[in-house]
């Protein structure tokens, strides 16, 4: 078992704990403490796939603005929170069940495809993907019709959550 | 050297767990979290199969890009609707909030 190999089991075994946790924790900051160990192994895992672009988006957005976002919906909403009783509903067991099932049936169904064990691919030294990916994002052949259409997305969203959160003076 | 398929299993995984969070826990704000656990295994898959099968082409990372910008929308839409009807229920729990429910 070669150090890569290593580093990534044991950040897939921190991440997923920390994953369970999350679902599992009766109180709702420690969820979202969990969450954020998670979205940090998610980040190493993208570091793995030579993609240190995305680990950094990850920890600035995801860790650093959606999970923070988390935490303050979870302090706003605080008061009659279910702190006594279930966190849980009557059916979680049919819930566990099914995420089992999807697991099982989605390792089956890769495993029979057959490029579930392509090797890793050598990068050719000389791209810099950044750049390449900025260039593309803005390119009238590329992804530039998407791109904008992401940024009306995110205004759009912007502008509905703060008219949504809007408290009406009576 | 790391196969594909550890990725994607380690992906299914976390997809596995994120969909038991959505479909069980009462809490709306932990079923956001749980979509997030969902959405963070996409983004995996995504740049495992750009990393493994196409790594000359961009593709896969300006879709990874898409699934950012989605993914704080959705959530800052989320919770902004979550903060509302918590304002004129009281209630965040997903099995309350059954105004529409025939």
């Amino acid at each position: 078992m070669s150090v890569i190999q290593l580093i990534f089991l044991i950040t897939a075994v921190i991440t997923l704990g920390a994953a369970i946790m999350v679902v599992a924790a009766r109180n709702l900051v420690h969820a979202a403490l969990w969450l954020i160990l998670t979205l940090f192994g998610v980040a190493v895992m993208f570091g793995l796939l030579s993609a240190p672009f995305f680990a950094v988006v990850q920890v600035v957005i995801y860790i650093g603005a959606i999970s923070i976002l988390m935490i303050f919906a979870i302090m706003l909403t605080r008061r009659g929170l279910l702190d006594s009783g279930s966190q849980f509903n009557k059916g979680w067991w049919v819930a566990g069940l099914l995420s089992l099932l999807s697991f099982t049936a989605l390792v089956w169904m890769l495993s029979t495809w057959e490029g579930f064990h392509t090797p890793l691919p050598e990068l050719s030294r000389d791209t810099d993907f950044v750049a390449a990916l900025g260039a593309q994002l803005v390119n009238p052949g590329g992804y530039v019709l998407p791109f904008e259409v992401a940024s009306i997305l995110l205004l759009a969203a912007l502008i509905g959550a703060v008219v949504v959160a809007w408290e009406k003076k009576a | 050297m790391i196969p594909l398929s550890y990725f994607l299993v380690f992906a299914a995984a976390l997809f596995s767990i994120g969909l038991y969070g959505v479909l069980a826990r009462k809490n709306a704000v932990a079923i956001l979290m749980g979509v997030e656990l969902i959405l963070n295994a996409v983004l995996v898959n995504v740049l495992a199969f750009w990393r493994y099968r196409t790594p000359d082409k961009l593709d896969g990372q300006a879709f990874a890009v898409m699934v950012f910008a989605v993914a704080a929308a959705e959530v800052a839409v989320g919770l902004a609707l979550f903060i509302s009807i918590y304002r004129r229920r009281n209630t965040i729990a997903a099995d309350e909030i059954d105004l529409l429910k025939w």
